[in-house]
């Protein structure tokens, strides 16, 4: 292979407003949000799709940041944990996992956020299995679960009652 | 991961041209769940990956001529949610939607799934099951191949050529009256990738089996359809014993690699169980 590929543009809107940035085709989209965009709420962990703290939202759909290339969501629209907030007003996910302790070191927490944040938007009455089915993808090693459980299920009251 | 060159062409012609051009320096993908990782892992190095993603179709699930059309760019969680597929086909759903977690469904299709050729994955097990076709097209034209002739070649490996793009999976839409049941044996966690894994299928004469297909992953260098199980079962009224006799068939024909998840000794006799299990329980045997 060649020395230096060449770069490609990328242009996305992220959050509702549009970047765009040169870069290698190598470029994981968890490395193109948190050093080419400046958007570091994204984390990364286990970089092989498993561990879920890198969940980001392109086109509707939630995915794994460190196994998608940036150059593959090229003119997508993305979400990620900076746009779940309504300016100053918390998601009632975020609410919820601070009031609920549903996070402790906090790595872990973006992804649980915009894992579980998809989930309540299909059904904001999900049962404990049906949390557990949705979320077993996304890893926690110091809360334990039963607090991200409790914070789904307290995020979706809200959002049903409207309160 | 090594750098590449990336193209995403907007018609079929531009990628069999991409792929004639740049031979075996190039590969396709389609989600890439499987690929990035052996990218980044560098278990291959691609100098040129030529995308589907911007490709207008491959897109949709079509019940057509008493099949189940799955375009090769459909996504594995499309097929797991499908209402169609699963009120024809629920083994196709109860296997896509075992695929590892909603966020790798979301990305990965059903076209990149077969050509991955991944030994653990689940739903080439139903694919053998169910005695599906895959359609690939190059610029030489198109063909179609049975999953059982011949597909799974070996670790890794199927039969999609260079140049050759999987472009969809037709899957037969079975008698109403067979029962299917996929156990995924899991002794680790949920998103695991399955220890051993077995598809069936069985279809009852009467009180004897008329027909009897199972198929089992993770414990060979490629997804295996059971050959010595039809042969013991068919014509006959399943019992205990009968179907004793037909899962001891499998021991042979496995060949588990050891891991963290077992020894291949153990792996065997889980492949042996599961077998027994799955038969008995969609034969209807205590």
């Amino acid at each position: 292979m060649t020395e230096q590929a060449s770069l490609n543009t990328v242009k996305v809107n992220v959050n509702g407003k549009d970047y765009s940035a040169d870069v290698p085709a190598r470029r994981t989209l968890v490395d193109f949000l948190r050093y080419d965009l400046g958007l570091t709420g994204t984390k990364e962990a286990c970089s092989v799709g498993v561990c879920g703290v890198c969940t980001v939202e392109v086109n509707g759909v939630i995915t794994s940041s460190c196994i998608t290339l940036a150059i593959q969501v090229d003119g997508a629209k993305l979400t990620t944990i900076e746009g779940v907030a309504d300016g100053d007003t918390l998601h009632p996910l975020q609410d919820a996992f601070m009031n609920h302790g549903g996070f402790q070191c906090g790595i872990c927490t973006p992804g649980q956020i915009m894992a579980s944040r998809a989930l309540l938007e299909q059904n904001s009455d999900p049962s404990e299995d049906e949390i557990k089915d949705w979320m077993m993808g996304n890893l926690c090693r110091c809360t334990g679960y039963y607090g991200i459980i409790t914070s789904i299920q307290k995020a979706g009251e809200v959002i049903r009652l409207g309160k | 991961m090594r750098d590449f060159e990336f193209h995403a062409p907007k018609s079929l012609t531009e990628v069999y041209g991409l792929l004639e051009q740049h031979g075996e320096d190039a590969r396709v993908i389609s989600g890439g769940t499987g690929l990035i990782n052996m990218m980044k892992q560098d278990l291959i190095a691609v100098d040129h990956l030529v995308s589907l993603q911007n490709l207008p179709n491959l897109k949709s699930i079509d019940l057509k001529n008493g099949r189940i059309e799955l375009g090769g760019l459909v996504t594995q969680q499309e097929v797991a949610t499908s209402d169609v597929v699963a009120k024809n086909i629920p083994l196709l759903t109860e296997t896509y939607k075992e695929v590892a977690t909603v966020r790798v469904r979301n990305a990965a299709t059903v076209g990149g799934g077969v050509s991955h050729g991944d030994p653990a994955q689940d739903p080439p097990t139903a694919l053998l099951v169910l005695n599906a076709d895959i359609h690939i097209s190059s610029s030489k034209g198109s063909r179609t191949q049975s999953a059982r002739d011949g597909w799974f070649i070996d670790y890794y490996e199927t039969n999609v050529q260079p140049g050759e793009v999987v472009t969809g999976v037709s899957i037969p839409v079975p008698n109403k009256n067979s029962k299917f049941q996929y156990t995924k044996f899991l002794p680790r966690t949920a998103d695991d990738y399955a220890t051993v894994s077995v598809a069936a299928q069985s279809l009852m004469e009467g009180d004897t089996v008329s027909e009897i297909s199972l198929s089992l992953g993770a414990v060979n260098t490629t997804p295996i359809l059971a050959s010595g199980i039809a042969s013991i079962l068919v014509g006959k009224k399943p019992t205990a014993a009968l179907i004793k006799e037909a899962a001891e068939t499998v021991r042979n024909e496995v060949a588990p690699t050891p891991d963290f998840r077992g020894s291949a000794e153990y792996k065997t006799d889980m492949a042996v169980v599961f077998t027994r299990r799955t038969l008995a329980s969609i034969l209807g045997i205590g």
